[in-house]
């Protein structure tokens, strides 16, 4: 009996091996050689691995550029391993053999089938060319894109065999810059004219870099040259003049997003320090809290990754405003009209907070997931990309303005918020409970102050000292805003945010902070009440 | 008059050697091991796990029976991420607590700060970190790199191995980064780079606002020249930093970004897999091959209790430097500051990474220098390291001020700073 189970499982053992095909098994022999090859022998292998038409090379030269490739040392055969843990399963990759790892020892019998960078492109521009001719157009697309990296790898023949077949016209025409860049090195001089041409529009970075190497390899005096040399100089100073102009663009787009997260992280303390007067210097712990609020979301819901910073936003709002109202009712409602001590005491229950986020959750950081719909860029033109994190955070803080200025102008909340800071005995003798309300809009500061906590954790550090970085920057917007002023908020974020983002290519971002906060201490000596200062009775006050 | 202060000096002076007897009785029970790490503050993220790892040593020891037959005492104390603290608390550690040794400090100016304390009272600092090097006291082992064992060899692989051609040196504003960009700088320009092919750019501490200058990269980059980042950015500014490349879509085939200061806990603070490639030099990674890492792995992780904790670089200089001072203390026959001193020049321990490290007689160790590029899963696979072991130098070849400065602390020089042309010893000062 048990003969005849080892018989069939010899049996069985042998159709798969004669099922793989006569590509399949050169692509395990020159696989296997991968174990002992160094860097350079391991890109000649794939290369003529990237020929054959074996069905298997691109999950094993995917596996292969994931870093997940291993060799077994006692009979190589090859592994892929995504991540060494005991208790996980690995499957071979040409044979029927799957094993559990016991131990993190076992590695040892594993030889990672190591690559470096040269490699992962030689490897990202193969991948390229067998996605190039699959997929949608979008994808084909960002395929397309990574051949431009190294041209000069990919086969000639294969490439115009590829334009020809193309039914995309997007598809094509990076494919038409790939193969233009590979003639710009041809012996042939119409055939570089051509190139040139065909490259004169182009904004892609690699088709610059290309035409500057190209202008180094020419010589201006030798009349064979000088009029290649001129076309190159000439289309060269066309891409730099449309550069240029993204440049603007970018860095308004940077000043932009820089003010929005400037205009997030002021905008509960335009209200807390704003409108009621407290110096609230607890309000970056506030901005800590809530970005610790999007961590246990995500944690507490890890499917649902991208909805879960959704989520995340009214919690944080929650738990940073219910920490106000506590403070508020707890130790700033003794401290009304001495700002000396709030000043003191609020500095305390930051102190207070961050250590107790450092006891609670430990001193690392905390890793906060982006979701996928805001990871990466979307591009303007090939020279021009932008971030999308950024251009949802601007939304965002425009956004939550208004909502903002929605709660002041048009709810009662907001007209009894005003009464009381405009004039506090009248409001109370109309019957408005004016310790409540100064609750209530500690609360509402601070649960705004949450909610950029929501947004900063997709920029930044999620730990104990994220407030302490932003607690400064939101002083000088409201301030420079002019107090009490929720328009002054937007302008003063934003036209701080642009000119710091205009000042810091050439003056550096050390020389750019500081030259800010020069302006706006002269500014300040200037008009004291910043930008848009209230009138009225309100200032008496 | 005169005698009514002499009286009150003696009286003072019997009341100190009462209080000194009463602590040398107390040392005589325990040797105490001193331990100054930050725990709360800005740089609690990375001390706080150095102070773990020496406890963890020191139970270890403890298990062994001790040192000399005595146990081992850890007096713990908390500087706050405080400079001026720093030297409170170590004058606290060794006037009142008596300690024998201390481990601690990360930063620089932290160092700086214990300094002259730990010279005034004659103790004993076992330093973990990488740092700007121009440094050789007496009371100080640095168990981290020096610039020529993690600077310059990742530079001479970049320039060799990757071909690189133009340098972005970008670093947090302060001693650190300032003096290793100083030293590469001048190290790139001797090995014929060209200045218009080096750019430096310094921001503040935590920066977070990355776009522009990772922007400039970017077009710095696109000069037609094989281009690297060499980045001294520090702790918190790192993350922000790492994402802002990501997003914009800078990957390590284009622009490799070689990194001092990030390691596997620095990594563990988020999503890796945009910045597979990018590059970090250090003395040790956790991934690296060899039955006594996976020992000392297995060990941290049975201290913490979580199997997801990672070790890193100046984790394995606390291991070295405990293991040597415990190896000291055991050939001296004493835990006292200046037999142990002696006793730890040409000590060799086993490091971490299979091979062996020596402490010479600057204070420097022997280590090997390992270039590794990050995974998807936050580890770092090594793709090149040095030959053999790499002799720390304590003042580097590659600036004119300390050029001609040697440290040497075995006879007959004796000295931190001895200038080799003009046979002094402490005549030229480095810059600081």
């Amino acid at each position: 009996m048990r003969i005849f189970v080892l018989f069939c499982l010899a049996c069985c053992s042998w159709s798969a091996q004669a099922q793989l095909a006569e590509a399949d098994l050169t692509l395990q022999r020159l696989a296997q050689q991968l174990a002992v090859a160094s860097y350079d022998e391991k890109s000649a292998l794939i290369s003529q691995m990237a020929q054959l038409p074996a069905e298997r090379k691109k999950p094993l030269l995917e596996a292969l550029a994931s870093n997940s490739l291993y060799s077994r040392e006692s009979d190589q055969r090859l592994f892929v391993i995504e991540r060494f843990k005991p208790g996980e399963r690995i499957q071979a990759f040409f044979y029927d053999e799957s094993l559990l790892i016991e131990s993190r020892r076992q590695k040892r019998d594993f030889d990672k089938i190591g690559i470096n960078n040269a490699i992962r492109r030689t490897l990202s521009s193969e991948l390229a060319l067998m996605e190039v001719s699959s997929g949608s157009d979008q994808q084909r697309r960002l395929a397309a894109e990574q051949l431009l990296k190294s041209p000069q790898d990919i086969d000639a023949s294969r490439l115009q065999a590829l334009i020809a077949q193309e039914s995309s016209p997007a598809v094509a025409e990076v494919l038409g810059l790939v193969a233009a860049l590979q003639q710009l090195t041809s012996a042939d001089s119409s055939q570089r004219l051509a190139a040139i041409k065909t490259l004169q529009r182009s904004l892609y970075p690699q088709v610059r870099v290309a035409l500057v190497q190209h202008q180094g390899r020419l010589d201006a005096s030798n009349p064979l040259q000088a009029g290649e040399y001129q076309l190159v100089q000439k289309t060269l100073a066309s891409i730099d003049q449309l550069q240029q102009l993204n440049g603007y663009a970018r860095d308004l787009y940077f000043g932009l997003s820089l003010g929005a997260v400037l205009l997030l992280a002021a905008i509960g303390l335009a209200i807390t320090f704003g409108v009621m007067g407290v110096i609230n210097m607890a309000h970056g712990e506030m901005i800590m809290l809530g970005a610790y609020t999007t961590y246990l979301v995500q944690q507490l819901m890890p499917a649902g990754s991208e909805v879960s910073l959704l989520v995340a936003i009214p919690a944080a709002f929650l738990v940073s405003g219910l920490v106000g109202v506590v403070i508020e009712r707890s130790v700033i409602r003794h401290l009304y009209g001495r700002p000396l001590e709030t000043l003191l005491a609020t500095f305390g229950i930051s102190l207070i907070l961050q250590q107790a986020v450092r006891s609670i959750f430990g001193p690392l950081n905390r890793e906060v997931a982006t979701p996928e719909w805001m990871a990466g860029t979307f591009m303007l033109n090939p020279g021009l990309e932008l971030t999308w994190n950024r251009l949802y955070i601007i939304i965002f803080s425009l956004l939550v303005l208004v909502l903002l200025a929605w709660v002041m102008k048009r709810t009662l909340f907001g007209l009894q918020m005003r009464a009381v800071t405009m004039n506090r005995p009248m409001a109370s003798s109309m019957g408005i409970r004016s310790g409540w309300v100064d609750a209530l809009t500690f609360g509402l500061g601070s649960g705004i102050a949450g909610i950029a906590g929501v947004a900063l954790s997709q920029l930044t550090n999620v730990g104990p000292n994220l407030g302490q970085a932003y607690i400064i920057d939101s002083f000088m917007v409201v301030v420079f805003g002019g107090v009490g002023n929720l328009w002054g908020t937007l302008v003063a974020a934003m036209s701080l945010g642009v000119a710091n983002k205009v000042i810091e290519p050439f003056a550096g971002a050390v020389l750019a902070k500081i030259l800010l906060l020069v302006f706006i201490i002269l500014f300040i000596q200037k008009r004291p009440r910043g930008l848009f200062a209230l009138k009225g009775r309100a200032v008496e006050g | 008059m005169k005698k009514a202060v002499l009286t009150r000096a003696s009286k003072l002076f019997a009341v100190t050697t009462l209080a000194a007897g009463i602590s040398l009785a107390n040392a005589e029970d325990t040797i105490k091991v001193g331990v100054l790490h930050s725990l709360s503050g800005t740089m609690a993220i990375s001390e706080t796990t150095l102070k773990d790892t020496v406890l963890m040593m020191v139970a270890e020891q403890n298990k062994k029976g001790g040192l000399l037959g005595k146990k081992l005492e850890p007096v713990v104390v908390d500087p706050a991420s405080n400079w001026p603290l720093f030297a409170e608390k170590t004058r606290e550690l060794l006037a009142k607590e008596g300690v024998d040794v201390i481990f601690g400090c990360w930063t620089s100016v932290s160092r700086k700060s214990v300094l002259p304390v730990i010279e005034e009272l004659n103790g004993l600092l076992f330093y973990p970190v990488q740092y700007e090097g121009e440094e050789s006291s007496r009371n100080v082992f640095y168990t981290g790199a020096a610039p020529n064992q993690q600077a310059i060899p990742a530079v001479d692989y970049l320039m060799k191995e990757v071909g690189v051609k133009r340098w972005v040196l970008a670093g947090t504003d302060y001693v650190y980064p300032r003096t290793t960009n100083k030293i590469l700088e001048s190290y790139l320009k001797s090995k014929g780079v060209d200045a218009a092919d080096i750019m430096v750019n310094y921001t503040p501490f935590g920066h977070s606002d990355w776009q522009t200058i990772v922007s400039d990269i970017k077009g710095f980059g696109s000069a037609g020249k094989k281009t690297a980042v060499v980045s001294t950015v520090n702790g918190d500014a790192n993350v922000p930093f790492y994402k802002e490349l990501a997003n914009q879509g800078i990957s390590a085939e284009d622009i490799p970004v070689v990194a001092f200061s990030v390691g596997e806990e620095e990594l563990s603070g988020f999503d890796t897999s945009p910045l597979v490639g990018h590059l970090a030099a250090w003395n040790y990674f956790q991934s690296a091959d060899a039955d006594i890492n996976y020992d000392f792995i297995d060990q941290w992780h049975a201290y913490t209790g979580d199997d997801s904790r990672v070790t890193n670089d100046p984790m394995e200089a606390t291991y070295i430097g405990f293991s040597m001072w415990a190896k000291a203390v055991e050939k001296a026959g004493s835990a006292d500051v200046d037999k142990v001193r002696q006793a730890m020049y040409g000590m060799t321990v086993p490091n971490l990474t299979g091979g062996m490290a020596t402490m010479n007689a600057n204070h420097h160790l022997s280590k090997p220098v390992l270039i590794g590029e990050i995974q998807a899963d936050g580890q770092f696979d090594i793709v090149w390291q040095t030959d053999g072991e790499i002799k720390g130098d304590a003042w580097t070849d590659f600036l004119p001020e300390s050029k001609n400065i040697v440290a040497d602390w075995t006879a007959p020089i004796n000295c931190g700073n001895y200038n080799i042309v003009s046979k002094t010893c402490g005549s030229a000062v480095a810059a600081e």
